[in-house]
């Protein structure tokens, strides 16, 4: 069993029973989508919420062209798109009391980009732990499909 | 949308050390005179560095750091990061209110009201100063925020300054500035982080090309 480390605006993919994990999302967002009957899964590590407007960029780094690759390179490990399930984590606006910037609400922003466009592909939203102003440590555990939750102050979970 | 692209950061690297080095400079006499001790400073480094590259950088993504972030408006708008690790803080705020840090640091990441308002107020001399340094250096009026605190992990933290980067390339601009006293020496990471307008008119301040 191996542990893969996903970066910052990156993506892998993995089979049971290896580990994906991702460290310290902020006001990113950790989309991992998993196929339970082939026990395949991805994640994706997005830092804004669209391509459009940043053509020729690294599509790892926004949530419609990174779920879109996730969706292909799953495929190609034998798990088709109406197969998956999704949970996303992340999202928070880490300096909460701070308001007169909009960029500073991102955190939201690639929150719904990522929701609208897993429900424009038809793919159900296991679980969705995203928003507060708490940075999140992430691992899906492909064997089982669990995405397990490591935070500073709010403890541990599985969700 | 090209303004800030890598390239551009990297051409540009000789003129943000210049602003991270009068900027820390001048935060420097005022921590001195906070803190009532002789403070020096080393000669910031300044780096373009990859998003990946710069957590490791610190201590990996998980670290437990605080970083403070003020808005700045005016004539130039983006934000001023600045990431302490824990160590630091704690020695700044032991520093500050005159007691062993071990009378300071509690078994958790807590800080109670007193030490956060002491950290606080230590930051915003740090960014006040080292913004003033920057207006007078470029003639522009830059007025800070009232800084924000947040505990927590350094890849999270740092997420303010890597998305913003992250709308032109996938480097992000830093500066890391060194204060030392006689009993030790404290570390603070700045992140200068302009939004693409203001990038050119920083640059163009300077009388150079963008």
């Amino acid at each position: 069993m191996g542990t893969i480390v996903v970066g910052m605006a990156d993506l892998k993919v993995a089979k049971a029973p290896d580990i994906l994990t991702t460290l310290g999302l902020g006001s990113c967002i950790g989309i991992t989508l998993y196929a339970p009957a082939k026990k395949v899964g991805g994640m994706a590590h997005i830092m804004l919420p669209t391509y459009k407007g940043f053509e020729g960029q690294n599509i790892a780094k926004f949530a419609d062209s990174a779920i879109i690759e996730l969706v292909n390179q799953i495929a190609r490990l034998g798990a088709p798109r109406a197969s998956l399930v999704a949970k996303i984590a992340g999202g928070a606006h880490m300096f909460g009391r701070s308001q007169n910037n909009d960029m500073l609400k991102i955190g939201e922003r690639n929150a719904a980009a990522s929701l609208a466009i897993l429900k424009q592909l038809g793919i159900p939203i296991k679980a969705n732990d995203t928003g507060g102003t708490h940075g999140r440590t992430i691992e899906l555990h492909v064997e089982t499909g669990a995405l397990k939750i490591r935070t500073v102050g709010a403890g541990e979970k599985f969700i | 949308m090209t303004d800030t692209s890598d390239n551009n950061l990297t051409k540009h690297l000789d003129v943000f050390k210049e602003i991270g080095n009068i900027g820390a400079g001048n935060a420097a006499s005022a921590l001195a005179g906070l803190l009532n001790k002789r403070i020096s400073m080393t000669v910031p480094d300044a780096a373009v560095v990859p998003f990946n590259t710069i957590v490791d950088m610190m201590q990996g993504p998980e670290t437990l750091v605080a970083g403070v972030l003020v808005d700045v408006s005016g004539e130039l708008h983006g934000f001023n990061l600045l990431v302490l690790e824990m160590k630091d803080a704690l020695a700044m705020i032991s520093q500050a209110l005159g007691k062993p840090v071990s009378e300071v640091a509690s078994p958790g990441f807590e800080l109670s009201e007193l030490q956060r308002d002491t950290l606080m107020e230590i930051v915003n001399i740090i960014v006040g100063s080292f913004l003033s340094a920057i207006s007078s250096f470029t003639g522009l009026s830059v007025v800070p925020s009232v800084p924000n605190l947040s505990i927590d992990m350094l890849g999270a933290i740092i997420s303010i300054a890597t998305i913003q980067y992250g709308q032109v390339g996938d480097t992000v601009l830093f500066l890391k500035t060194q204060f030392n006293d006689l009993e030790g020496e404290i570390s603070g990471h700045f992140f200068l982080i302009p939004d693409y307008n203001s990038y050119k008119i920083l640059i163009n301040s300077l009388g150079l090309e963008g």
